[in-house]
């Protein structure tokens, strides 16, 4: 306890509890309550039984009435702590209710019905985690179909843009050709013109090419995108020009020099770029919207604002659909959390 | 026992599949693009490494950028440019009319002009609040701190979240019966509409933004600071600066490089709001929280009469939004150098 309360109070060297020590955890504090917070209250309510979703005020933690098996009942009765006329409590199974009345029974005594009236009775209730909502939610929600379109979408998308991102970017860095600047340019007088600034054409182009409805239509629009390009040619940049010499004396084909000299040295780059591409497109709304029309085509996150508009007020199988949802981004970050921060902090963006 | 052998042999030889593939990959790729650089020669191989990006980037990107003008000078229902008559400038017309430019209740497209004041005010509210908030919590992780990479995660985890899931996640939280409205009631006060009010909507739109996003600009940040030399601190406090002086003359000024990007990337984003309003409010409550993207969208996709003039015609004018903002930056940019 006293090597506790050291380490909660130990400062910088002085005995005193400095004030900005103080402020400061007390704002790191708060960034937990703050960050983490909703994420937590979303978790636990998406465990509330449907009848206490919508109860007011809501409570912390999922709860359920207890319940008893009693002979000559088919269901099991709810349990509710009753106080009687002479004052004494007792703990008794509902076996129904009548307008402002409870009839209940005592589970080991089950012939004999007490009356009591609703506001001398509390529910016993213990704190129960109850996936009924997971299970009633899948049978609507198509979650392992739309996992699965998003996880195509993710992965397609990521490795094609890796691909045709590095290779151009190898060109505009390492070769000297005809057109190499204005391609270059043209590229980034683009970066800040977002895919949503072109919807109606880019749709029709879509249309066109006949990828309405089709996975495709999301994966390839997408896959030049002129940040990642940018991001892979600037890295490439600081890549010595000797190396490629040498590697063609010794006889490597362009191609060779591609996948195995640059590639392997670009590695801190394009490990962000997977970490943005992924994002990007595990997180993609409005373009998977427009494209995609059929529910079985859906992804996640369409799925997900679909689900939530035919379903306005079912809140507990919206909540446990988007804890689902959320889940695998959620994994995959507790265990990558540290080289997806530093990789955006010391590579990205600069 | 056989067993655990018969799954070491079998996780054997798939290994070795791979092996064999990626081997057959490399070499067969090798063949392709030898062959090709024999008949062509090393420095047209320039072209074969950027026409697969270039292809991409010009049918889904370039081209649509121009069909955009013909779709924004064209008229009429029809999706096929061919069919669509040329109107000239009459869809930005349409846009810009206005008896007075203060006033949407004026123009002949109100709803625009909504979208366009709403778009406005979020995006100087939002930025001012996602830059002073990342800078406090940039600065703070820059102190002497326990478990910083811990921290830094704890901030950085909204940012992975979709916006569709961050707007549930705040709509649960703040209905009618939700969790603040719970705690209000036990704090005595009185259950405030959250959701249906229009200057309440338009606030949490901008908080729950900066709680999505805060977290990208601080690691941004946060290397910005964490490269600025200690020895410059240091010497500051031998001449005897407070803390504070510290941070105005020497963290401030070499933070600026930093504050840009921030500034800049998240106007951008900010100019391009759509998913999780879309998700969270929808609009709503009225036109409160419209903004350009969502009255786009809705012309061009979602309203019975699809008027895709009007929408090319007001993506081209929050293109051009774009385009000023970065050349700012750039001014900017070529200012301090």
């Amino acid at each position: 306890m006293s090597k506790i309360l050291g380490f909660l109070t130990r400062t910088r060297g002085t005995s005193k509890l400095h004030i900005t020590d103080m402020l400061t955890y007390t704002y790191l504090s708060l960034g937990v309550i703050v960050m983490f917070g909703p994420v937590l209250w979303l978790v636990l309510s998406s465990f509330k039984t449907s009848a206490e979703v919508v109860k007011f005020p809501p409570r912390l933690l999922p709860y359920k009435q207890e319940t008893v098996e009693v002979e000559g009942f088919e269901e099991p009765l709810p349990l509710y702590i009753a106080t009687l006329e002479d004052g004494t409590q007792m703990t008794l199974a509902q076996k129904r209710r009548v307008g402002l009345e409870r009839q209940l029974i005592d589970p080991s005594n089950p012939e004999e019905t007490i009356k009591v009236r609703l506001e001398n009775t509390v529910p016993v209730e213990s704190v129960s985690f109850n996936l009924d909502n997971y299970v009633e939610g899948v049978q609507s929600f198509n979650f392992a179909r739309y996992l699965w379109n998003s996880v195509i979408v993710t992965l397609f998308a990521t490795i094609l843009t890796l691909l045709t991102n590095s290779m151009a970017a190898f060109a505009l860095s390492k070769y000297q050709f005809r057109g190499r600047t204005t391609i270059f340019l043209v590229m980034i007088s683009t970066l800040m013109v977002p895919l949503s600034v072109v919807l109606v054409p880019v749709f029709l182009v879509i249309t066109k090419v006949g990828w309405n409805n089709n996975l495709l239509g999301i994966i390839i629009p997408g896959a030049a995108t002129p940040t990642g390009m940018f991001l892979l040619r600037q890295y490439m940049l600081t890549i010595p020009d000797e190396l490629l010499d040498a590697a063609r004396i010794d006889g490597a084909s362009e191609w060779r020099i591609y996948s195995q000299i640059i590639l392997p040295l670009s590695r801190p780059a394009l490990a962000v770029l997977t970490i943005f591409s992924v994002m990007w497109r595990w997180n993609d709304f409005l373009w998977p919207l427009i494209v995609l029309s059929r529910s079985e085509m859906f992804t996640l996150q369409v799925g997900l604002n679909s689900f939530q508009g035919e379903l306005n007020v079912q809140w507990h199988l919206i909540l446990a659909m988007t804890v689902l949802t959320l889940l695998p981004i959620t994994v995959v970050f507790a265990f990558l959390q540290k080289n997806i921060t530093t990789g955006i902090a010391t590579t990205g963006m600069k | 026992m056989t067993v655990q052998t018969e799954n070491k042999s079998v996780k054997n030889i798939l290994e070795q599949m791979l092996n064999a593939l990626s081997v057959f990959f490399i070499w067969l790729f090798d063949l392709i693009f030898g062959t090709l650089q024999k008949w062509i020669g090393l420095n047209r191989m320039a072209y074969v490494f950027v026409l697969p990006n270039l292809l991409i980037f010009g049918i889904f990107i370039l081209f649509p950028m121009l069909l955009n003008f013909v779709y924004a000078f064209t008229g009429g229902t029809e999706f096929f440019p061919g069919q669509r008559p040329w109107v000239g400038t009459t869809n930005f017309e349409t846009l810009l009319t206005c008896e007075s430019f203060l006033d949407p209740n004026t123009c002949r497209e109100d709803i625009f002009w909504r979208a366009l004041f709403n778009t406005a005010g979020y995006v100087v509210f939002q930025v001012a609040l996602m830059v002073l908030v990342s800078l406090v919590t940039a600065v703070v992780l820059n102190g002497k701190i326990k478990a910083r990479g811990f921290f830094r995660s704890v901030f950085f985890y909204p940012v992975l979240l979709s916006p569709i899931v961050v707007a549930l996640i705040w709509k649960w939280i703040l209905q009618e019966n939700g969790l603040f409205n719970g705690i209000i009631i036990a704090l005595g006060g009185d259950k405030v509409p959250f959701l249906v009010d229009a200057q309440w909507a338009r606030f949490w739109v901008i908080i729950i933004s900066v709680w999505a996003f805060m977290g990208f600009y601080t690691l941004i940040l946060l290397a910005g600071l964490q490269a600025i030399p200690a020895d410059l601190y240091e010497a500051a406090s031998i001449d005897g600066a407070s803390g504070w002086n510290a941070f105005t003359r020497i963290t401030l000024p070499l933070l600026m490089p930093s504050m840009v990007v921030v500034l800049v990337l998240s106007g951008i984003r900010a100019v391009q709001i759509f998913d999780v309003v879309f998700a969270f409010t929808g609009g709503g409550p009225g036109t409160a929280t419209l903004y350009l993207v969502q009255y786009i969208y809705s012309k061009g996709f979602s309203s019975p009469s699809k008027q895709f003039g009007l929408a090319a015609a007001a993506s081209l004018l929050m293109a051009g939004v774009l385009i000023i903002l970065t050349l700012i930056q750039q001014f900017i940019r070529r200012e301090e150098e």
